[in-house]
C-alpha cells in the first residue's frame, strides 16, 4: 500500500524533557520521523516541550509547538491545528500515554484524528498488565507467574502463593519507576506502596522473580499488511533482575543457538502480529539458561530506547521506516538507505559486535544508591562496535568518559581482596570492574563468578581474556609487532600498552582500519559511509570528495551537565558546512542522537572520543581543519590534540579555552579591562582551601576548573563543609587546580553570544528566576530578561565585546554575570557553545550555530543579516524550567545548589511573562493545586524572605505546616502556622505528615550538606518520593506563587507556533 | 599456533591460524551472512564441495550438541571465522568449533579479515582457493589443479544409498516419497511432525518404484551442486510431475523440477546464502525472511508460463524463488522452509503440501 490517501496533516508528539529512562534518542526518532512525514508532502505538526531538540526546530515541521506535554495543552493545540492524524509512537511513554488518555477521553473520536501506528487497543494490550497477560496466554506465549494488585494487601497474599523474591512493576510508568526486587516482606510492603502511587492507574503487577535467567531483547517491525521482520536481537550481559537501561548490552546476542535465537525471533514475531503494531515494538524475554523455556517480560509497543540503538547498531532506520508504516506503505515498497538498492523488507546481518555500556550519574551524586534494579538510574549510554567482544568491551569502557581506558576502576583497584569478592556480589555500577578485578588478581574462578552473578561465561571468559592479556603486556620482554597487534584487536590502547609493559610502542605502532556499517555483512555495496575501527587488512574510507573537509567532534554520552543541547550544536555545525560546500566527518559514540544518524554527516565514525581514536581518524580522512566549540566539555579536552596532529582548528583557538580557565590568566584580563569578579583563589589542598575560605570569609564558592555542569561545585558556609566538599573533588585525581570565591548572592545573568573577531552578536540576555548560587542549569531561566536595568544591559554589553574580543572568540561565547549590589560581576566565560544556544536560537529565530559556523569561515556578523550588539528583544517571553529525575536516585538530595542536578529542561511560551512561567512549571511536570497545604522549613538565613512567600501562600488560602524554627519565625510575623515536630524528632513528626498525604507543597533550603541521613535531606526525598513538589529556593516558591496567584488556566492560554516567533530573516 | 592459508584461484593469499583438521583442500569458496546457525550449516550436504567462510566474526560460542545436526556427517570441504571460540557456552554445548572439525577432518582457518574476503568474493563472484596448513603448501600443479576445480557428482556423493523409514510422530495420516538429493534432516522432521511416514530415498530412484509405493505425495530435497547435471533425475522427474502426486520442492528439488519442464538455470555470481532474504509470495502479495543457500537459480523468464508460473521472487534480485504449477498439485521453492538455520516463517508451507496431499486423497482430514 503506498501513502494513505485520508492522511494530510499530522500531529507527532515528542517525549517531553529529558529524564532518566528518556533521553535523546526520542529526539533522534521524532526528527527521523519528523523528515519521513514532511518528504512525502504532509503538513506536520509537531509538540514537544524541550527545546534543547533539533526535532523543534523551525525547520523540521510546519507548527512546531514547544508547549507541556499535559493534555489541556495538547487539546488546545489540536483543536487549534485539526490534524487529521496523530502519531503517537515515536515519543516516548510520554506520548503514548498522552494519545491513550486523549482518545479514552474520546476526544480523538470528537475530533476527527486518526491514531496511525497503534490503535488504543493495541496499546492497552501491551501496556496494561492484565490485558497482556490475556494476550500472551491467547496466542500461546509464555509469561512469568503474576497478578495485577491495586492494594499492598493483595501484593502481600499474591506473594504468599508464588513466594519470595517478587518484582514489582508498576503500570504505565517509565523506566520502572516504583517498581523494584523484593526479598522481604518488609521490601514488599515498602515497594508496593510506592509503586501504586507512582502508576497512573493505581496499579502494580507482582510478578515471580526469574532473576538469573538470560535477558533478550527483539527489535521487530510489521507494516499494514502483516510483513513481519526483526532489526537485531541484543542479549544482556546483566541477567534478568537489572533494567536493561542499566545493562550493558551486546547486539547481537552471542550465547544463543540457532534454534533459541529463531524460537524468540518467532515468538517477537507472533506478538507484535497480535498486537496489530503497524510500526518498531520491542520485546523483552527472559531464557532459562538450562533449557529452552522462556518468558515474555515486557512489550513495549513503540519506538523506544533499544530502537535508538538497534538502528545505530545495524544501520536500520528504524523510526523513520516506522513513520512511513504509519502512513501506509509497506515494508516490501520501501527501500534500504543504507544500501540504496535493496528492500527495507529484510533483516539486517551484522559482522561484528555492538556493546552498549550505561552512563550512570555517581560520579556527580555521590550519596545516591547507586544499586542496580528494575529501575534505571543511567542518564546515557555509550555504543562501540567491533569485531571482537573484547574490542568493543574496551572501546566501551574507554567512551563513558568515567576516566578509565581499560576494564580497571581505580576506586576497585585500591580494594583489598575480600572487598573485591563482596563487590562480585553487589549489583551496582562498579560490579563489572570488580568481576574484572576479581579475575586479574585471580582471587576468583570463572565458574565461581558465574555462580554469584549469573553473567553467562562466554563473557566472563572475555574479561578473563582482557586481564591475561594485561598479564602478559605487563611481563613482556618488549613489545613484539605480534603482541601489539594482539592487543590492539582487544581494544587496547597505545597509551594503555605502555602503562602495563612499561614500554614504548613506538617501533610497532599501527593506525587502524575502518569498516563499514552497511546491515547486510558485505553482501551489496553500501552508499553511506559509516564507519568503525578494527585492526585489519583492509580499510574501506571512500575517497575524499575533494572539497573542503571538516572534522566534528561530537559530546559523547548524555550526563548530567552535558545533554542534548550539545549535539544540537553539533548537528547544526555540520548542517552549515554543508551549506558552505564542505565535506562533513563526525566523530561521536552516542547511540541516542541525531548525530549519529548516518546521513547527518557526510561520514560518521561511530568511535570513543580520545586522543588516540581522534588520531586514527584523522589520519584516515586528513581533514582541513576541525571544529570543537559544539561538543562540549568532552571535545573542547580534545582541541589541543587535534591541533597537535596538525589539524587547525576552526574558530576560538585553543589557549583561549585555556585562558579562560586558568585563574591567573583569565584575572589578567579582566583587570586590564576593568571588568569585576569576585575574589577568589586557586588551591589543590583542603588545608589551602580552607586558609583561602577563611581570608575571604564565608559563604564561598567552591569548584573544580575544566568541568561542564559545576560538576563538584558547592557553596561553604563554614570550614566544616569546605572540608567536606575538597575530599568528595579530590576523590577522583585532579590534574587541575580548584577554585575558591567568595560568593556573591545577587541576580544571575546569563548571554550566549557569537563574535566575528571584530564584532558581537548577542541574540539574548537572559535573567534567573534564582539568585546566583543555583547552578545555571538548574534555575529557571527567563528571556527577554525581566528585571534588568538598561545602564546593567549597556555594561552586559561592553563586559561581553571585551570579553569575546580578549579571548579571540571566533564562534560561541557564554558568559554568565552576577548583578549584586547595582553592580555587573563575571561569574565565568566559556568560549563554546552553550546549554541555551537551542532555546535562545528558537525563541529569537537567530540560527546561532549556523552563524558561528560561517564566522569560523571568515564571513562577518554585519554582513549576515541578523545585525550586531544585542538583538532586538521580542515580545514573547520563553522561560525555561529544569526538569530532574529524582525519584529514581534514591538517597539523593534534591536541594539545589551550584552543581548541576538537572537532566532536562522545558520551555513556556508566551506574549505574557506569568503564562510563559505558568506552562513552564506545567511543562516541568508541576501541578497547580489551588488550595491544600504547604510544608515550610527553611534555613535562618531564608527565614525572613520565608515570612513573605508563607504570607503569599496564606492569603491564597493554603494551611501552613514548618517546623519549630521556621513556624516560630512565621508566627511572630503574624503568619499563623501549625508547627510540625521535626524530620529527626519522634514521631509523629514532618515525615509522617507528608507520607500521609496531607502537604501539597514543600518548601525545604539547609546548608548542613547532602547526607540522605540529614533531617532536611529525609523531608525531601520523602516529598520526591511521595511526587510532591519540593522547592529547594525561596526564589522557585515565589515563581511558583506568581502563578497561582495570577489564577491562570493553561486552557485559556494561547498555544504558540514558535515558527510564528522571532523576526523572520530567511 | 599453527598458521593457516587461503589462496584464492586470482592469486590473494590470506594467511591465519588453523582450527580444527591440518591438512589441504581444493574448493568453492562461498560466504554466508547468518550469525547464528553454523553448526546446521556444517551439516548442510548443499555445501558440498564448498568452503564456507563466515561473516560473523565470532563463530562457536555456543558450541555444538548431538541434537542439531542436519545431516550424518559434514559435508563441506573447508571453513573460515574470524575467531574460533575455545571456550564455549551453552546449556547443550558438548564439543568445541574446533574439536568438531577436527573430528571431521575438515580443515579450518581462522584470524584473517573475513570481511575483505567477502567483499572480494562479492566483487568477483564465487572463486575457487586452496585452504592449507602450515606444512601442507600446495605446488604448481595443485594451483592448477585448483584453478579448474569443479564439483561434479555433488548429488551421487552426499545421497542415502539404501532407502531410510522415518516414521511418523503419532498416527500416520500420510506416506511421502522424500528424495535425498542432500536432504537435511529437518525437512524429514517436519514431515513427521506432520503426521507422515516418510521414505528417505536414494536420488537416483526409478519413478516406478515410487509410482507403485502407495504414496501420498512426492518432496525433492534441497542439495548441492550444478543443477543441470543431474540429467538422469530430471528424466525421472518429468514422469513423476504427470503423476497427479502432489510435489513439493525445495532448493536443488526445485531447480531440477523447473529443469524437467524445460526451464533453464544459471550459476549465480555469489550465490545467496544467509538467512535475512526476502521472498515475496506474488499471490498472497506479503514478503518472508527466508534462509538460502544456493549458487544457481532458475532463470525467471524460462519458465514456460503454460506450465508454470513464478510464485515467488527475491526482492533484493528479482530473481525467481518458487514455481507454482498449473495444472498439477506442484509447488516449489529455491529457499529453505525447512530453516536450521533461518527464520521459521516459511512452515506454513509444508502445511500446504499436506494440504494437497489431502485434497487429491478427496478431502480426508
Amino acid at each position: 500500500m503506498p501513502l494513505r490517501k485520508d492522511i494530510h496533516k499530522v500531529m507527532v508528539l515528542g517525549s517531553g524533557p529529558i529524564v532518566i529512562g528518556q533521553a535523546a534518542e526520542f529526539d533522534y526518532a521524532g526528527t527521523q520521523a519528523c523528515r519521513a512525514l514532511m518528504e512525502e508532502g504532509l503538513e506536520v505538526v509537531l509538540v514537544n516541550s524541550n527545546p534543547a531538540t533539533i526535532m523543534t526546530d523551525k525547520a523540521m515541521a510546519d507548527k512546531v509547538y514547544i508547549e507541556p506535554m499535559t493534555l489541556d495543552s495538547v487539546k488546545q493545540i489540536i483543536r487549534k491545528e485539526r490534524p487529521d492524524s496523530l502519531l503517537p509512537t515515536l515519543g516516548g511513554q510520554t506520548g503514548l500515554n498522552l494519545a491513550m488518555e486523549l482518545a479514552d477521553q474520546g476526544f480523538l473520536e470528537e475530533m476527527n484524528v486518526k491514531l496511525l501506528g497503534a490503535n488504543p487497543e493495541t496499546i492497552a494490550k501491551a501496556e496494561d498488565r492484565q490485558m497482556f497477560k490475556d494476550t500472551m496466554e491467547k496466542i500461546g506465549e509464555p509469561c512469568i507467574a503474576s497478578k495485577v494488585v491495586h492494594t499492598v494487601e493483595d501484593a502481600v497474599a499474591f506473594t504468599e502463593e508464588i513466594g519470595l523474591p517478587v518484582i514489582i512493576r508498576p503500570a504505565y510508568t517509565l523506566g520502572g519507576t516504583g517498581g523494584g526486587i523484593a526479598y522481604t516482606w518488609e521490601q514488599l510492603k515498602e515497594i508496593a506502596a510506592s509503586g501504586i502511587m507512582y502508576s497512573r492507574v493505581d496499579e502494580i503487577l507482582v510478578e515471580k522473580c526469574i532473576a538469573g535467567w538470560k535477558e533478550i531483547e527483539y527489535e521487530v517491525m510489521r507494516d499494514g499488511k502483516g510483513n513481519v521482520i526483526t532489526v537485531v536481537n541484543m542479549e544482556n550481559i546483566d541477567p534478568v533482575g537489572v533494567h536493561t537501561g542499566d545493562s550493558v548490552v551486546v547486539a547481537p546476542s552471542q550465547t544463543l543457538c540457532d534454534k533459541e535465537y529463531q524460537m524468540l525471533r518467532t515468538a517477537a514475531l507472533n506478538i507484535i502480529t497480535e498486537l496489530g503494531i503497524e510500526g518498531g515494538c520491542n520485546v523483552q524475554f527472559a531464557l532459562n539458561p538450562d533449557s529452552f523455556e522462556y518468558a515474555v517480560i515486557e512489550v513495549n509497543p513503540r519506538v523506544s530506547r533499544s530502537s535508538a540503538l538497534a538502528s545505530k547498531a545495524t544501520g536500520y532506520p528504524i523510526a523513520k521506516i516506522a513513520a512511513k508504516i504509519a502512513i501506509g506503505y509497506g515494508l516490501d515498497e520501501l527501500t534500504n538507505a543504507v544500501t540504496g538498492k535493496t528492500v527495507a523488507c529484510f533483516e539486517p546481518t551484522v559482522d561484528y559486535i555492538v556493546v552498549k555500556f550505561p552512563r550512570w550519574p555517581f560520579d556527580k551524586f555521590v550519596y545516591a544508591d547507586k544499586t542496580l534494579g528494575t529501575q534505571m538510574k543511567a542518564t546515557g549510554e555509550v555504543m562501540s562496535i567491533s569485531n571482537s567482544f573484547e574490542g568493543a568491551m574496551m572501546k566501551a569502557v574507554r567512551s563513558i568518559e568515567m576516566k578509565v581506558d581499560s576494564l580497571s576502576m581505580p576506586s576497585v583497584a585500591k580494594l583489598d581482596d575480600e572487598t573485591v569478592k563482596q563487590k562480585v556480589g553487589i549489583c551496582d555500577d562498579e560490579r563489572l570492574f570488580a568481576i574484572c578485578e576479581a579475575l586479574r588478581r585471580g582471587i576468583m574462578t570463572i565458574d565461581e563468578i558465574h555462580a554469584i552473578t549469573k553473567i553467562d561465561t562466554w563473557f566472563l571468559n572475555g574479561f578473563k581474556r582482557i586481564t591475561d592479556m594485561e598479564h602478559t603486556l605487563e611481563q613482556a620482554e618488549e613489545i613484539t609487532e605480534e603482541l601489539y597487534l594482539a592487543a590492539k584487536k582487544f581494544g587496547f590502547t597505545d597509551k594503555v600498552i605502555e602503562r602495563l609493559s612499561g614500554k614504548s610502542c613506538e617501533k610497532v605502532h599501527r593506525l587502524p582500519v575502518y569498516k563499514t556499517v552497511d546491515t547486510c555483512a558485505a553482501e551489496f555495496d553500501a552508499e553511506t559511509p559509516y564507519y568503525y575501527s578494527t585492526y585489519d587488512e583492509e580499510t574501506e574510507v571512500k575517497p575524499s570528495s575533494g572539497k573542503k573537509k571538516v572534522l566534528v567532534l561530537g559530546s559523547g554520552p548524555i550526563r548530567i551537565g552535558q545533554g542534548i543541547e550539545f549535539d544540537y550544536c553539533s548537528v547544526h555545525s555540520v548542517w552549515a558546512l554543508k551549506r558552505l560546500g564542505c565535506e562533513t566527518v563526525i566523530i561521536n559514540n552516542n547511540p541516542e542522537t541525531v548525530s549519529t544518524d548516518f546521513d547527518t554527516a557526510d561520514r560518521l565514525y561511530f568511535e570513543p572520543l580520545t586522543p588516540e581514536d581522534v588520531t586514527g581518524v584523522v589520519n584516515a580522512e586528513k581533514p582541513d581543519a576541525a571544529i570543537v566549540q559544539f561538543g562540549g566539555q568532552t571535545a573542547i579536552n580534545l582541541a589541543k590534540h587535534i591541533e597537535s596532529l596538525g589539524v587547525p582548528i576552526l574558530g576560538t583557538p585553543a589557549w583561549s579555552i585555556d585562558a579562560a580557565e586558568d585563574r591567573e590568566k583569565f584575572d589578567v584580563i579582566l583587570n586590564d579591562h576593568g571588568i569585576p569578579r569576585a575574589q577568589g583563589d586557586t588551591v589543590f589542598t583542603e588545608e589551602e582551601a580552607v586558609e583561602v575560605g577563611n581570608r575571604l570569609g564565608y559563604p564561598v564558592l567552591v569548584r573544580p576548573s575544566y568541568v561542564l555542569g559545576g560538576q563538584g561545585m558547592e557553596i561553604a558556609y563554614k570550614e566544616e563543609e569546605i572540608r567536606e566538599y575538597m575530599q568528595i573533588i579530590n576523590r577522583t585525581k585532579q590534574e587541575n587546580p580548584v577554585l575558591v570565591d567568595k560568593y556573591l548572592m545577587g541576580r544571575e545573568i546569563e548571554v550566549d553570544a557569537i563574535c566575528d573577531g571584530e564584532d558581537i552578536l548577542i541574540p539574548g540576555i537572559m535573567e534567573h528566576m534564582e539568585r546566583a548560587g543555583v547552578h545555571s542549569g538548574d534555575s529557571i531561566s527567563v528571556y527577554p530578561s525581566i528585571t534588568i536595568e538598561e545602564k546593567h544591559k549597556k555594561t552586559i554589553i561592553e563586559y561581553t565585546e571585551k570579553l569575546a574580543k580578549s579571548l579571540a572568540v571566533l564562534g560561541l561565547v557564554n558568559i554568565q554575570f552576577v548583578l549584586y549590589n547595582d553592580e555587573i560581576y563575571v561569574i565565568e566565560v566559556n568560549p563554546r557553545s552553550s546549554r541555551t544556544v537551542p532555546y535562545i536560537s528558537k525563541i529569537t529565530g537567530v540560527p546561532m550555530v549556523d552563524l558561528a559556523t560561517r564566522c569560523m569561515f571568515g564571513e562577518k556578523l554585519k554582513d549576515l543579516g541578523y545585525g550586531t550588539g544585542l538583538y532586538p528583544e521580542g515580545n514573547t517571553y520563553a522561560v525555561k524550567v529544569p526538569v530532574f529525575s529524582f525519584q529514581k536516585l534514591r538517597d539523593l538530595d534534591t536541594q539545589l545548589g551550584p552543581e548541576m542536578k538537572s537532566t532536562g529542561e522545558v520551555l513556556g511560551v508566551s506574549t505574557s511573562f506569568r503564562e510563559a512561567l505558568l506552562k513552564g512549571l506545567l511543562g516541568a511536570g508541576l501541578e497547580l493545586k489551588k488550595k491544600g497545604s504547604v510544608l515550610i522549613s527553611v534555613k535562618d538565613s531564608d527565614k525572613q524572605e520565608a515570612v513573605n512567600i508563607a504570607e503569599r501562600f496564606a492569603e491564597l488560602g493554603y494551611e501552613l505546616y514548618a517546623t519549630p524554627g521556621t513556624a516560630l519565625t512565621l508566627n511572630r510575623h503574624m503568619v499563623p502556622t501549625n508547627s510540625v515536630r521535626n524530620a529527626h524528632e519522634p514521631e509523629p513528626n514532618m515525615l509522617n505528615l507528608i507520607e500521609d498525604g496531607k502537604v501539597d507543597y514543600v518548601i525545604s533550603t539547609s546548608v548542613k550538606g547532602r547526607h540522605p541521613e540529614l533531617a532536611s535531606v529525609r523531608i525531601r526525598r520523602t516529598a520526591v518520593e511521595r511526587a510532591i513538589p519540593c522547592l529547594t529556593a525561596i526564589d522557585t516558591a515565589s515563581a511558583l506563587l506568581r502563578c497561582l496567584e495570577g489564577d491562570i488556566r493553561v486552557e485559556n492560554c494561547e498555544m504558540v507556533d514558535i515558527n510564528t516567533v522571532g523576526v523572520d530573516h530567511e | 599456533m599453527k598458521k593457516a592459508y587461503l589462496l584464492l584461484a586470482d592469486g590473494t593469499l590470506f594467511e591465519g591460524v588453523s582450527v580444527g583438521a591440518e591438512g589441504r583442500t581444493i574448493s568453492e569458496i562461498v560466504f554466508t551472512t547468518g550469525m547464528v546457525g553454523y553448526q546446521e550449516i556444517l551439516t548442510d550436504p548443499s555445501y558440498y564441495g564448498q568452503t564456507i567462510c563466515m561473516t560473523y566474526p565470532l563463530i562457536g560460542n555456543y558450541g555444538l550438541n548431538a541434537e542439531d545436526f542436519e545431516s550424518r556427517k559434514s559435508w563441506v570441504s573447508g571453513f573460515i571465522m574470524r575467531e574460533a571460540c575455545a571456550y564455549p557456552s551453552n546449556w547443550r554445548c558438548d564439543r568445541s568449533i574446533d574439536a568438531y572439525l577436527k573430528s571431521q577432518n575438515i580443515v579450518g582457518l581462522a584470524g584473517i579479515d573475513t570481511r575483505r574476503l567477502t567483499r572480494l568474493l562479492r566483487q568477483s563472484g564465487v572463486m575457487n582457493g586452496i585452504l592449507y596448513s602450515e606444512g601442507y603448501e600446495p605446488d604448481e600443479q595443485m594451483i592448477e589443479e585448483m584453478k579448474n576445480f569443479r564439483i561434479t557428482g555433488a548429488v551421487d556423493a552426499v545421497t542415502v544409498k539404501e532407502i531410510e523409514h522415518h516414521p511418523a510422530v503419532g498416527e500416520a495420516q500420510r506416506r511421502v516419497a522424500l528424495f535425498d538429493f542432500g536432504v537435511k534432516n529437518n525437512i524429514v522432521r517436519e514431515l513427521c511432525r506432520r503426521g507422515c511416514d516418510v521414505d528417505v530415498l536414494p536420488a537416483r530412484t526409478a519413478p516406478e518404484t515410487v509410482l507403485s509405493g502407495n504414496y501420498d505425495g512426492i518432496m525433492l530435497s534441497n542439495g548441492p551442486g550444478d543443477p543441470a547435471e543431474n540429467t538422469e533425475i530430471i528424466e525421472n522427474l518429468k514422469v513423476l510431475r504427470t503423476s497427479g502426486l502432489p510435489i513439493f520442492g525445495i532448493c536443488l528439488g526445485h531447480q531440477l523440477l523447473a529443469l524437467s519442464i524445460g526451464a533453464k538455470s544459471a550459476k549465480m555470481k555469489f550465490g545467496h546464502r544467509g538467512v535475512n532474504h526476502p521472498v515475496k509470495d506474488l499471490a498472497a502479495d506479503r514478503t518472508y525472511i527466508t534462509s538460502q543457500n544456493h549458487g544457481y537459480a532458475i532463470l525467471a523468464d524460462s519458465v514456460d508460463p503454460e506450465i508454470a508460473e513464478v510464485s515467488h521472487i527475491n526482492l533484493n534480485d528479482n530473481t525467481c524463488e518458487g514455481i507454482r504449477h498449473k495444472n498439477a498439485p506442484i509447488f516449489t521453492v529455491q529457499y529453505h522452509p525447512e530453516v536450521c538455520p533461518g527464520p521459521l516463517d516459511s512452515a506454513y508451507l509444508f502445511d500446504q503440501f499436506i494440504d494437497l496431499m489431502n485434497a487429491e486423497k478427496g478431502g480426508n482430514n
